[in-house]
């Protein structure tokens, strides 16, 4: 089995994997992060997305072996500390959620939507961005407010550029 | 006010310390913090234990027809593989029916009779080696017909059970005689749940043959019963347990049973912990939807719009087995009428039985079907006589001296009318009809329709012994409060609601009040959490339990400190004895050491209800929850492409609990019955496959679909009824406020057509549809 070695939420790990592995599986099984969750297994809803080299991918269709020397982010690798980053912020804040199951998945690619737009966004691209991110619950309606309301407060923190 | 029998001393509106600090605020959703850093955890998240052996299902490659043959050795020998299991090995009953009817198998014997039916499941190592074994099988299926349409289980009078009328007067004679008559068939697309988490199980085996199962059900009590009959145990061999699911909506109220039934059995045969999750494939094939039906109906009204008869029958679609379709279409008779007094009806219920996936409850448990009926010939009468349509509705509303439903219950809370204006003025109907009277004049391919449509929906279970429940409620020696309780969380809030409800009890902050599992080790024999009722009947429970505990305590500080119980408060973490404050601890400790208990369980019957099914009569619902919806929609002639440009909801949630919870439901509720009628539409083919079973091709609304402009107002009110602190249930009636968007569409179709062409528009309204029904009305055209 060929091994891998990558850097994910900011700590050195490496294993043995089968080539076919894929990425979300690695993670949540391998590495025991389980906040990345799996909704469709088929590249649709988003809810396995994380972030390798600074990039939104969807984790259940992206091989590990593919981010060999990558680094990845989980939503688990979004705190720092105790301290919620300011998107997740605006999730709990705005009632961005209720069953939860898509929001580690909507704050990865939320985060990675204000990166690409250097914080500036409003709430049709919010719309048209998200398309990829199924909720079954919300609506959406309050998850769009928490994505604008995040992408706010990283900005006022300068954490666009930072990450 | 000294209470009911049900509520003991507690008066269900009133605060023993006179304010509410926790209810009534927008608290957070209890799991929100965990929820967005990922520690919030479902069955697949919780670590397993080693040797935990992974599951995956042999599925039926035919629709129907006798197993003649199943070669299982491949599978058997495959890498990786544990166990190959079959009805053979079930030691108890190969049986799981929600309502006993016999109908239900865990795993197909001797025939199928759905494509994708469990015929035998793989236990091996991983996932993926019993994934890939489990196509090695030969399954050979002997030829036969299978019933795949509601029409052909009519023409083969295949049912499941008797058919159910709810009729008043004489619809017959009353559509001969009245002014005018129309007619037309109606079909009503089904609904897959897709609930964000698919059905999940770890079942564990324990000493004894004793089994625990950690499920994502809304019915861990079914889960329970439903693992004890499989594995022949007596129920208190088995415990069943849910933190959380993502997501429900009534898909995994009675159909979480079998995944927990299979993954049961697998551990017992295998003596290892067995885990299964349906991939999402898997579970929109296996597992049932919202019943898809055909409604046919008759109409008589007068010239201005006043109906006099209704006579509306509904074939139901639902499937191959019972389950839980008899209460389901019994809610779709029960809703026919929706806000409306019709002098002379008739809902009248076929309960086709066809060789289809189990239909099952799904938010609004059939009422949206009748609702949408009423609402369609409601949208065909304005178009014939040119009334506009609100004004046609407004007419006919329940008022009064026209107060009593089909089924002999007065609609004491009518608040339809009010909440029918306050959307109409929210929403500027009136000026906005002219501007898009206006537009449409000049714009030929892009049209715009307006709507605004009411919602009454009855609260209980219609099955009355289900409306009781149970919680159980601990303090510990620090002040800390373990609450537990037999209600389920799937994201609607209920977790948080029951805890607000509690932490006022004691006068303590939220967050001293642990919210646990459901188990149903803890508080048995649940009714699901479903029926819109999860925080009327647990937070009632667990009300009591509290308020068992508090009245002790004040007993107690009442001799203590040498007062008397009326003098005594419990507020801000404290509990005020005259001017004397204790803090809530202390006392806690200090009953302790006088030995006074500090657990106790509550119990919670709805009062009032009782329905008569033989007779159709009797008040089946509690309360009734209202709400309208304006919707303005855009639809392209040429494409039959939809847009839903603006839409406005007045909704009444009584006196709310919590108001961000409630909209939350509110907003997520019409979104979902939106994608029901717009955009989610289910494709069989001829063999019975289903061809929508995953997203690429069953489309759920995306964060584009919903408008920009979508504005909710809670409506004003109290529930009139003694309910939780005068609030209303919510988890339902917002999903058939989406029916104004079916009516926008109607609206913009209709302007191209003369009144005397009827629009045949289905529900969904998905492109297709719309262009089949602009299609036809241009080609109608005189
Ligand atoms: S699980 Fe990856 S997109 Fe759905
Ligand atoms: S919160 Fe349940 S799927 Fe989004």
């Amino acid at each position: 089995m060929p091994k891998v070695s990558m850097t994910v939420n900011g700590q050195a790990v490496s294993a043995d994997v089968e080539a076919r592995t894929l990425l979300v599986d690695f993670i949540r099984e391998q590495l025991r992060l389980t906040g990345t969750h799996v909704g469709c297994d088929t590249s649709q809803c988003g809810a396995c997305v994380v972030h390798v080299d600074g990039r939104a991918l969807k984790s259940c269709t992206t091989l590990a072996a593919q981010c060999e020397g990558a680094s990845v982010t989980t939503i688990e690798g979004l705190a720092k500390g105790d301290d919620l980053h300011p998107m997740q912020e605006a999730f709990r804040e705005n009632h961005g959620l209720q069953c939860g199951f898509c929001t580690p998945g909507m704050i990865m690619s939320a985060v990675d939507m204000v990166k690409r737009h250097g914080g500036k966004l409003d709430e049709q691209t919010i719309r048209h961005e998200l398309e990829g991110n199924l909720c079954r619950c919300t609506g959406y309606h309050n998850i769009v407010k928490a994505i604008a309301a995040g992408s706010e407060a990283m900005t006022s923190s300068g954490r666009v550029a930072a990450e | 006010m000294s209470g009911s029998p049900e509520t003991g001393t507690l008066d269900p509106q009133v605060n023993t310390t006179g304010e509410l600090r926790s209810v009534r605020t927008s608290v957070r959703h209890d799991s929100a913090a965990k929820h967005v850093s990922g520690a919030a955890l479902y069955v697949d998240d919780v670590g397993e234990p080693a040797g935990t052996l992974q599951i995956a299902i042999g599925a039926s490659p035919a629709a129907k027809g006798p197993i003649v043959g199943l070669d299982l050795d491949a599978v058997r020998t495959a890498p990786g593989v544990v166990a190959v299991v079959t009805a053979a090995d079930i030691p108890g009953h190969n049986e799981i029916s929600p309502v006993g009817a016999g109908d239900d198998p865990l795993l197909a014997d001797t025939k199928v009779l759905f494509h994708g039916q469990p015929v035998f499941i793989v236990a091996a190592e991983t996932r993926e080696a019993a994934r890939r074994a489990a196509l090695l099988a030969t399954i050979r299926i002997g030829e036969a017909e299978p019933l795949l349409t509601v029409e052909a289980a009519e023409a083969a009078d295949s049912l499941i059970s008797p058919d159910f009328n709810i009729v008043r007067g004489d619809p017959g004679k009353a559509l001969e005689t009245a002014a005018n008559r129309m007619s037309g068939n109606f079909p009503i697309g089904g609904q897959e749940h897709f609930y964000l988490e698919g059905q999940a199980a770890l079942a564990i085996p324990q000493e004894d043959g004793d089994m625990f199962v950690l499920t994502s059900t809304q019915h861990p009590s079914e889960v329970q019963k439903v693992v004890a009959e499989v594995l022949g145990l007596p129920i208190n061999a088995v415990v069943s347990e849910v933190r959380r699911m993502g997501g429900g909506f009534g898909g995994k109220e009675s159909q979480a049973c079998q995944w927990a039934g299979l993954a049961a059995l697998a551990a017992r045969v295998t003596g290892r912990p067995c885990k299964l999750r349906l991939d999402r494939d898997d579970d929109m094939v296996m597992t049932g939807k919202r019943h898809d039906m055909l409604a046919r109906w008759q109409v008589g009204y007068d010239d201005d719009g006043m109906l006099e008869a209704a006579d509306i029958t509904f074939l139901a679609k639902c499937g191959f087995s019972t389950d839980l379709s008899n209460s389901v279409i019994d809610r779709t008779a029960f809703h026919t009428d929706n806000a409306y007094f019709v002098p002379h009806i008739a809902a009248r219920t076929k309960r086709m039985r066809t060789n289809t996936v189990s239909n099952t409850a799904f938010r609004g448990f059939g009422g949206p079907q009748g609702m949408l009926a009423i609402e369609h010939v409601m949208d065909q009468v304005a178009h014939r006589l040119r009334i506009d349509p609100f004004d046609l509705r407004m007419r006919n509303l329940y008022g009064p001296d026209r107060d009593v439903t089909p089924y002999g219950m007065t609609v004491f809370d009518n608040i339809a009318p009010e909440v029918m204006e306050k959307t109409e003025a929210l929403s500027g109907y009136r000026a906005r009809r002219r501007e898009i009277a206006e537009h449409n004049a000049e714009n030929p391919f892009l049209r715009k329709g307006l709507a605004i449509t009411p919602v009454k929906f009855g609260i209980s279970f219609t099955a009355t012994h289900l409306n009781q429940a149970g919680a159980l409620v601990h303090v510990y020696t620090d002040g800390s409060v373990h609450l537990n309780h037999g209600g389920t969380e799937m994201g609607q809030g209920l977790f948080t609601k029951v805890a607000q409800v509690v932490a006022d009890e004691f006068g303590i902050d939220l967050d001293k009040v642990k919210i646990t599992a459901t188990t149903t080790a803890k508080v048995p024999n649940t009714s699901p959490t479903a029926a819109s009722s999860g925080t009327d009947l647990n937070a009632m429970a667990a009300r009591i339990a509290a308020a068992r505990i508090r009245e002790r305590l004040t007993d107690f500080a009442a001799e203590t400190y040498d007062s008397v119980a009326a003098d005594i408060r419990f507020r801000d973490n404290q509990v005020f004895v005259g001017n004397r404050a204790v803090g809530f601890a202390d006392l806690v400790r200090q009953a302790y050491m006088a030995r006074i208990s500090l657990s106790s369980t509550g119990f919670y019957r709805t009062p009032k209800i009782h329905w008569d099914r033989e007779k159709g009569q009797g008040r089946p619902f509690f309360y009734f929850a209202y709400g309208a919806s304006c919707s303005e929609v855009t639809i392209d002639t040429l494409t039959g492409e939809l847009r839903v440009d603006r839409v406005d909801i007045v909704h009444d949630v009584g006196k709310s609990l919590n108001p961000a919870i409630d909209i939350g439901q509110i907003e997520g509720g019409f979104v979902q019955g939106m994608g029901w009628l717009t955009t989610e539409e289910l494709v069989w083919d001829a063999g019975g496959r289903l061809r929508t079973h995953a997203p690429s091709t069953y489309k759920i609304p995306t964060s584009s679909d919903v408008p920009a402009e979508f504005n909710v107002h809670l409506h004003d009110g109290i529930n009139r009824e003694e309910a939780i602190y005068g609030s209303k249930a919510v988890g339902e009636p917002p999903l058939m406020l989406a029916i104004s968007v079916h009516s926008a569409i109607f609206d913009a179709i209709a302007g191209l057509a003369p009144p005397v062409v009827a629009i045949p528009l289905d529900a969904p309204a998905t492109p297709e549809a719309i262009l089949r029904a602009v299609t036809a009305v241009r080609e109608a055209r005189p």
